[in-house]
């Protein structure tokens, strides 16, 4: 179901260019697709939050470009859309979830960055960060027992604020003891909510933990696609060949507030002036051009194509079905009880 | 054949489901060649290479392993060491677990085995009953078995259910409660059971309870009062048409249980039976739990922080006296 064109030639990859185009036009995709949910939420079209991926598309697309969807998992958090899309999540998906749809595959149970489809290898996040490392851990070891964790690997990402929960310490100690071919993000965007990196942890870069950990440790500059390419690309192989988790810090600064309800306004000018406040979507344009993947016409051409993509997307779930609470199946169990003597 | 212990029964219904179902593995600590803390998985890992394993001491991850196996389409059974331990696992059982039915359309077989209740000496982080904490939360089922049968079959049948499990075993029954065999009544999970008929009042309670109610009403016997044990097995579903049909034939409510007192599984019951069988009530509802404080250490404060076989007769005088 979520296997796209886009991702259907995956396998395929075997050349830096098109992984650089593909990677960047999911990241494109999902940029285009955010600032239209911004919009809509400023325009009350949206119920509750809108939480955007802005200047985290290069590192988390490049993730998920750089797994294999139906055959690893991965376990996007909140600023994750242009990893989603890289990976294969229809945007359908996205605006369906944000709309309330009952074609979505949360059905209004669940909402915007709250979605997924375990049955694909993408679960769906809760809010409580670093949950879903040991979540990832788990359907690797279940992978394993099952004999057909051959050449596969589990992704997720976290921010800077989630390497200080206790879920996120003990989900990466059990990945390296159970010594799983897992590849963590941490996307360290200097802001958890209004929370400064000084107020969250205290060594000089969040890679040092991997250390402690006994994994691989990979510190990368996020706003850089290349870079991001080739770190990202190296840890997932490192992973897939056996190696054990990987963990890879991102540097980079989160392009707005915690969601669209915040200004952010307390990230200081010094830190959007900053080499990690430049946004990697233009970075990623003039490696692109640059280095001959890709022209100038083509890329505004790609642009042109997401921009109808979603005003398709959003479309088309604003026609459909909201949840009827009084046909809604109000259970939470599967199991329809009183069940009946054997 | 000296007979099965409530801890034999345990341990031989991991055995039957790793035999059963290649889906179940056992994750938890301590539990693979050492066997356990209570001994539940003796001898497991030995005759199922690669089923049993060790972990570290990270419950939340523990939980967050286990929901990820299920996701994939695996059974695991995770063993707390104690139940007062799963408040570490507390975010993943309720927020990962629980809701995942409901959110996604996709259930989540996972078997938490929690090790509950008192014992004397074993103070305030060793004793704790979680089962009314649990059964608050939507999308899960929480079981509680006072039988060595019940032990048996209900993790079988556990485990053989889609939905996430929460199944407190009580330590207290580990090797006291001993039965000929396994041998069950067939009764499914959510469906009570009268472990002794009367007719002057009903005791509505589960898990180790259940034997100080029979002790309490085989004593007031002899004063020539009938007391009807319901033995509730699930907690979450809660049976109310037993309850109910009791309560009919008797006119008289005790919810005794051995958690806190504020709220839980016997505020539940009481509130149940006063919305719905209020006309069948003699005498207002009343409840029995341990006392509000954490489990106390010493066995003679122990003892007298739980119910007893005394305070549940001294109850039980109050109600058949109004």
């Amino acid at each position: 179901m979520l296997i796209t064109e886009e991702n259907a030639y995956i396998n395929e990859v075997s050349h830096e260019g098109d992984f650089l185009r593909r990677t960047f036009r999911a990241m494109l995709r999902a940029r285009i697709l955010e600032n239209k949910l911004s919009s809509l939420y400023k325009a009350g079209k949206i119920v509750g939050g809108v939480y955007l991926g802005k200047g985290q598309e290069a590192i988390s697309a490049t993730l998920g470009a750089s797994l294999i969807q139906g055959k690893d998992c991965f376990a996007p958090l909140i600023r994750d859309q242009a990893g989603r899309t890289a990976f294969g999540e229809p945007l359908i998906d996205c605006t369906r979830t944000y709309l309330g749809s009952v074609k979505g595959p949360m059905r209004g149970r669940d909402g915007n960055i709250h979605r997924g489809r375990p049955e694909m290898g993408m679960p769906a996040m809760i809010s409580h960060l670093g949950a879903q490392v040991p979540l990832i851990a788990g359907m690797l070891f279940a992978k394993r027992l099952k004999g057909t964790l051959d050449g596969c690997v589990g992704a997720t990402t976290v921010g800077d604020g989630a390497t200080s929960t206790g879920a996120f310490h003990e989900g990466l100690n059990m990945a390296a003891v159970e010594k799983l071919p897992m590849v963590v993000v941490v996307a360290n965007n200097q802001f958890a909510y209004s929370t400064p990196n000084s107020r969250q942890f205290a060594c000089a870069d969040l890679v040092e933990r991997a250390a402690g950990y006994g994994i691989g440790g990979f510190s990368v500059d996020g706003t850089d696609l290349i870079a991001c390419a080739s770190v990202v690309g190296e840890a997932v192989r490192r992973a897939r060949a056996g190696g054990g988790p990987q963990m890879v810090v991102a540097h980079l600064l989160r392009l707005g507030g915690h969601g669209e309800h915040d200004d952010g306004s307390y990230v200081p000018d010094s830190a959007k002036h900053d080499h990690y406040g430049r946004d990697c979507i233009e970075v990623a344009i003039q490696q692109l051009v640059e280095g001959g993947y890709a022209i100038v016409e083509e890329i505004t051409a790609w642009q042109d194509e997401a921009s109808e993509e979603v005003q398709r997307a959003v479309a088309q779930a604003q026609q459909e079905p909201v949840p009827d609470p009084y046909r809604e199946d109000w259970s939470a169990l599967s199991t329809r009880f009183p069940l009946h003597a054997q | 054949m000296s007979g099965v212990t409530y801890i034999d029964a345990i341990r031989e219904a991991q055995e039957t489901l790793l035999r059963e179902d290649p889906r179940v593995f056992l994750y938890g600590q301590d539990i693979s060649n050492f066997g356990g803390a209570f001994k539940a998985t003796k001898g497991l890992a030995e005759a199922f290479p690669n089923r049993v394993f060790d972990c570290p001491i990270s419950e939340d991850a523990m939980i967050g392993l286990a929901v990820g196996a299920a996701i994939e389409g695996m059974r695991p059974i995770i063993e707390m060491q104690f139940a007062d331990f799963s408040s570490i696992a507390f975010n993943q059982i309720v927020n990962q677990a629980a809701t995942h039915y409901y959110r996604t359309g996709m259930p989540i077989p996972i078997t938490v085995r929690l090790p509950s209740g008192g014992t004397p000496g074993s103070g305030p982080f060793h004793s704790q009953s979680m089962e009314g904490i649990y059964a608050h939360y939507p999308g899960l089922v929480v079981v509680t078995p006072a039988t060595v049968s019940d032990a048996y079959h209900m993790l079988v049948d556990s485990v053989k259910l889609d939905d996430p499990v929460i199944y407190c075993e009580h330590k207290f029954l580990y090797r006291w409660l001993k039965a000929k065999s396994i041998k069950g009544d067939g009764l499914p999970i959510g469906q009570a059971r009268i472990a002794r008929p009367g007719k002057h009042a009903t005791v509505v309670t589960y898990s180790a309870m259940v034997h100080e109610a029979v002790r309490a009403a085989d004593r007031l016997q002899a004063d020539g009062w009938e007391i009807e044990v319901v033995d509730l097995r699930s907690v979450k579903p809660l049976d109310l048409d037993t309850i109910l049909a009791s309560v009919a034939r008797t006119g008289r409510l005790l919810a005794l249980g051995e958690a806190f007192p504020w709220g839980g599984v016997t505020a539940e019951i009481v509130a149940k039976v006063t919305e719905e069988g209020f006309h069948l009530l003699d005498a207002p509802p009343q409840r029995l739990n341990a006392r509000d404080t954490p489990v106390p250490y010493h066995p003679k404060l122990w003892a007298a922080h739980r119910p007893t076989p005394e305070s549940i007769c001294d109850a039980l005088r109050k109600l058949l006296s109004f």
